[in-house]
């Protein structure tokens, strides 16, 4: 069984992603990075698609990275990921080595739920002992805030500017948990680090099963969405309480809330501290309430009140 | 070494059997592939071996090309012996990631059953898919026959990750004419060929003991000495890559140079050609030979980095070049290998006449009577001094 940490106190002092990055001021991506990489207590060859990550924390001659880390590009993260567990695989069997580091793909939404889709799928299909995150910041921020397939309804992206025709980006957000686990996968979940230790335990859990696990990571994005560095984690939080992030894991198959919300907070307080929010009318608001009440009656969440 | 000991075995194999059966005795760790006529039977064959436990790697089942350099790029730079198949459409699905394989110094061996590019669609040889990826940094070598497929590809090996190369080496073999012709292969004794490519030594990878950060951000102040680098690399391995292929004659009896000459020494016309072709244009200047004519033939094996020395020591003081290309550059004056050749001699004021014969697109065939043909037209430039045609169209129905 896994040795879960019981509070935070616990992790490892070593800070694995070193200080003096290039990541914005609040970015909770950095924050994710930085947890996750505790939780695997260096033990781990890290693959990132090329986004805000790999470009802010590797830019020649400096990175940030004290464990392995290797980045090819966008769209290729999950067969990166295959490979090199391949050869960790091969490469024990034939007494080459006896190094049996944990392989961890971070990826963006970009390159995890859409042009990194495809090798998701199959790094998942193919049971590859590999544990793949994406940090969603629901939008293409490396490139300036344009709409992804997790681009939440309603949101001003830079590709769906609101305008007099347009209340932002028209669709909902993909649901990428449930098609990693329609994949049958062993272990999924969602997670945000403004609950660091429900974050931390699930990477553990997620390294501990044998075959592919998946974590979908929501990360504010100041800069993206909008709102003050000093709300980040504040931000996350009303996320959860909202109903609109609801914190669940799926062991093989059967779901289960994590972080029990008993008493919702009104979609608004999460929308309002938000400026690509600030276009919206009562009409879109309800929408998206109407979308959390959805996510509540499916989690297992409380009433709003 | 031991005569007595040694095992040769001569078997009938066609050109797809003769690459598994060296990625096999090279004792790869990681195949990722993903089928594409006609490179198909590689990676069925390879299948086999490791179901079967004749070889002991992790097969990757991809779900792209795309993935299938990716996952062998990975798997590579864990440390791991690598390779990966794919022809035409498959080939460039993975041109982005050809250039960052170069640049991220990975030694992967990939073989290219070459096939014509879509569209329209067709299945058949050509060599527009491996031309298309001429300048991604890739070492490119190009086999003559089954025999050739199966050397070049253990030669590859010792090549790619040569310390003072790690880069990545294409083995290109012409689809059908070589995949999948039987023809009697000489396969070594197993001791060998282990001593030839002995294990990768496991270094310079991604490692708990190293730490390495692979695949930075290179910006304007550092990009352009990292993408040099691996230039400098490509133009240095061609002194690995003739090292190899004399050691290679040593120990297996079969020398590989650069290029392939034949009837050069007293030749006024000359052909250059690649790929299994060379053998029907070798059949036209014999032919041609005997009706005393003075013409040769120059096949490139080393395509990638180009043999410019040797070239231009082959091809000075010859009136006459023609150059088979069996791909395209639209919009251009000739096809790329007649853009190479004629980039040799560019300072110079003695040069020679240079034709360019583009033959063979999308499986057309090239029979022994157009290379008598671009052989007499080049005879023609090397007498009059007249080039009438820099680039012809050879077998097209215009």
């Amino acid at each position: 069984m896994a040795q879960l940490f019981k509070n935070l106190k616990e992790l490892p002092r070593e800070e694995y992603l070193a200080s003096g990055h290039r990541m914005c001021p609040g970015c909770m991506s950095a924050l994710a990075v930085r947890l996750i990489l505790k939780a695997t207590k260096g033990n781990t060859i890290v693959v990132t698609p090329t986004g805000c990550l790999e470009v802010a924390t590797t830019t020649y001659p400096d990175t940030a990275w004290r464990v392995p880390w290797v980045h090819i590009a966008f769209e290729n993260a999950g067969s990166v990921a295959s490979g090199v567990e391949a050869a960790l695989k091969a490469l024990n069997r034939k007494g080459k080595t006896d190094e049996k580091p944990h392989v961890i793909a971070i990826g963006g939404d970009g390159g995890t739920a859409d042009i990194g889709f495809q090798a998701l799928s199959g790094l998942l299909e193919r049971w590859h002992d590999v544990v793949y995150i994406c940090y969603d910041n629901e939008a293409y921020m490396n490139t300036g805030i344009q709409r992804s397939s997790v681009t939440p309804y309603g949101a001003s992206t830079t590709t769906t500017p609101a305008g007099k025709k347009s209340i932002g980006k028209p669709t909902r957000k993909k649901d990428l948990v449930a098609v990693a686990v329609a994949h049958g996968i062993p272990y999924a979940a969602t997670a945000i680090p403004s609950y660091p230790l429900d974050l931390v335990n699930k990477v553990v859990k997620a390294m501990e099963v044998e075959g592919p696990a998946f974590i979908h990571v929501l990360c504010p994005c100041p800069p993206g969405w909008r709102f003050p560095e000093k709300l980040a984690v504040e931000v996350g939080k009303l996320a959860v309480q909202t109903g609109l992030w609801p914190l669940y894991e799926v062991v093989n198959g059967e779901y289960k809330l994590t972080v029990p919300v008993p008493k919702r907070k009104p979609v608004e307080e999460y929308l309002k501290l938000q400026g690509r929010f600030k276009h919206l009318t009562q009409k879109e608001i309800a929408e998206i309430q109407r979308y959390a009440d959805e996510l509540a009656k499916k989690f297992g969440l409380g009433p709003v009140g | 070494m031991a005569q007595a000991q040694v095992q040769v075995k001569r078997l009938p194999l066609a050109g797809y059997e003769a690459a598994a059966h060296a990625v096999k005795m090279a004792d790869v760790d990681v195949i990722a592939a993903y089928p594409i006529t006609p490179q198909t039977n590689i990676v069925e064959e390879l299948a086999t071996m490791v179901a079967n436990g004749e070889l002991d790697a992790e097969y990757v089942h991809v779900e792209s090309e795309h993935s299938a350099i990716s996952a062998v790029v990975g798997a590579s730079l864990t440390g791991a012996r690598v390779f990966t198949a794919t022809s035409s459409q498959g080939l460039a699905l993975m041109h982005e990631i050809l250039f960052i394989t170069a640049t991220a110094r990975a030694p992967v061996v990939m073989a290219v059953v070459n096939r014509a590019l879509s569209g329209p669609i067709n299945i058949w040889n050509d060599h527009s898919d491996a031309m298309a990826e001429r300048d991604t940094g890739w070492i490119q070598l190009w086999a003559l026959n089954a025999q050739e497929v199966f050397d070049t590809i253990l030669q590859a090996y010792r090549i790619a990750e040569d310390n003072s190369v790690l880069l990545p080496v294409m083995v290109n073999l012409d689809g059908y004419i070589l995949g999948h012709t039987v023809e009697a292969v000489e396969l070594p004794d197993e001791k060998l060929v282990k001593d030839f490519v002995p294990s990768r030594p496991l270094q310079n990878r991604l490692s708990l003991k190293t730490c390495y950060t692979v695949g930075v951000m290179g910006n304007p102040d550092y990009y352009y000495e990292m993408k040099y680098q691996a230039i400098d690399a490509l133009e240095r391995s061609a002194d690995v890559i003739k090292k190899v292929g004399e050691e290679f004659g040593e120990v297996f009896g079969r020398r590989y140079k650069p290029l392939d000459l034949y009837y050069v020494e007293d030749a006024e016309a000359l052909l250059i050609s690649m790929g299994s072709t060379a053998g029907t244009a070798l059949a036209a200047v014999k032919r041609m030979r005997k009706r005393g004519e003075k013409v040769g033939l120059v096949r490139i094996w080393m395509y990638r980095p180009f043999p410019v020395k040797e070239l231009r020591d082959v091809l000075k003081g010859v009136k006459a070049v023609g150059v088979v290309d069996r791909a395209t550059c639209p919009g251009a004056i000739g096809g790329p290998v007649f853009a190479d050749i004629a980039t040799l001699f560019s300072n110079d004021r003695e040069k020679p006449l240079l034709r360019d014969f583009i033959a063979g697109l999308g499986g057309r065939d090239i029979r022994i009577e157009d290379f008598e043909y671009m052989l007499n037209k080049t005879l023609e430039a090397a007498k009059t001094g007249i080039v009438d045609k820099i680039c012809d169209y050879v077998g097209l129905r215009w």
